[in-house]
C-alpha cells in the first residue's frame, strides 16, 4: 500500500516539476517513481488507515492556517529584535514535554517550533524536546513551556495520533 | 501591468525585506544559536514570499508551479538544517552567549560529544 502511495506521489510531483505532459515524460517519470517506490515504500512508516481518514486532513488544513499565522507573527517578532538598538535578548535552552506518540507528529512539531517566534529545536529525546528560546523570563517558565508546545500539540495529536 | 503582476511584486518586495532583515540579524545577534534563529525564521519567510510573488507574477505556468513546489520543500528542510547546525554546534562545545539565562540541555545524555 505504501509502495503505491509513494509511487503515485512521486509521479505527480515529477509531472508538476517537469511542467509538460509528453508521453515520454510520463513514462520515464512513471518507471522511476515505481522503482523508487519499491525500493523505499517498505521503509516509509505510513499508516494507510490514518492517511485516508478525512478528519485528519481537515485538522491538517486548520493546522496549516494556524501555522502560517504563527510564522508571520514570528517574523515580525524577530524583525523587531533585529532592529531594536539594544537587542532585547535573554536566551537560554529549556526542555518541553510533548504528548505526541508518533514519530511523524514529533517531526512536524519540531519543525513548527523552529519556525515560530523565538524558538529553535535543538534535540529530541523520546517525548522531550530541547528548545533554544530567544527570550526567557525565569519566573514564568511553566507558562512558557506550556505556550511553546500546546499551541501545536493539540492539533498534531488529532492529525497524527 | 495587470493586477497579478502588482501583487507579485508586492510579495517579492516583502520577501526581500525579510531576507535582508534575516541577514542583518545574522550579523547583529551575539552567538550561533541566536543567529540561527534569525537565519531560519526571516529567511524562510522571506524566500517563501519571493516564491509566492513569482507564482502571482507568472500565473499558473510551468515557472509558477515550480515556485509553488519550492515552498513546502523550504518549510520542511530549513528547520531541519537549523536543528542539525544547532545540535552540532552544541556537541562541538560552542558555549551559549554569556548573558544567557539558563541551559537545561546539559542534563541530557545526548548533549555531550560522541
Amino acid at each position: 500500500m505504501s509502495i503505491i502511495l509513494l509511487s503515485l506521489f512521486l509521479w505527480v510531483f515529477w509531472i508538476l516539476a517537469a511542467g509538460n505532459s509528453d508521453l515520454l515524460t510520463l513514462i520515464v517519470g512513471g518507471v522511476a517513481a515505481i522503482f523508487i517506490g519499491i525500493l523505499w515504500g517498505k521503509r516509509l512508516y505510513v499508516n494507510s488507515h490514518k492517511a485516508f481518514d478525512i478528519r485528519r486532513w481537515f485538522w491538517a488544513l486548520i493546522f496549516l492556517f494556524i501555522f502560517i499565522w504563527e510564522i508571520i507573527k514570528a517574523n515580525f517578532d524577530v524583525a523587531y529584535r533585529v532592529l531594536h538598538p539594544k537587542r532585547p535578548l535573554s536566551p537560554g535552552i529549556l526542555y518541553v514535554k510533548s504528548q505526541l506518540k508518533s514519530t511523524w507528529g514529533r517531526v512536524f512539531l519540531a519543525n513548527a517550533i523552529t519556525l515560530t517566534p523565538g524558538t529553535l529545536t535543538i534535540d529530541i529525546q523520546e517525548d522531550l524536546l530541547y528548545i533554544h528560546c530567544i527570550r526567557i523570563k525565569p519566573n514564568e517558565l511553566s507558562v512558557l513551556r506550556n505556550k511553546i508546545v500546546a499551541r501545536f500539540d493539540r492539533y498534531l495529536i488529532k492529525i497524527f495520533d | 501591468m495587470a493586477w497579478n503582476e502588482w501583487v507579485g511584486l508586492a510579495f517579492i518586495g516583502v520577501g526581500v525585506l525579510f531576507d535582508a532583515l534575516g541577514c542583518l540579524g545574522l550579523l547583529r545577534f551575539p552567538d550561533i544559536y541566536n543567529r540561527l534563529q534569525a537565519g531560519t525564521k526571516c529567511v524562510t519567510f522571506g524566500t517563501c514570499g519571493i516564491l509566492l510573488g513569482i507564482l502571482f507574477h507568472q500565473g499558473i505556468t510551468t515557472f509558477g508551479i515550480k515556485a509553488l513546489l519550492g515552498i513546502p520543500f523550504l518549510l520542511l528542510t530549513s528547520p531541519v538544517g537549523a536543528h542539525a547546525l544547532a545540535r552540532g554546534a552544541y556537541k562541538a562545545g560552542i558555549p551559549l552567549w554569556d548573558k544567557s539565562v539558563m541551559d537545561e540541555y546539559t542534563q541530557s545524555e545526548s548533549s555531550r560529544a560522541e
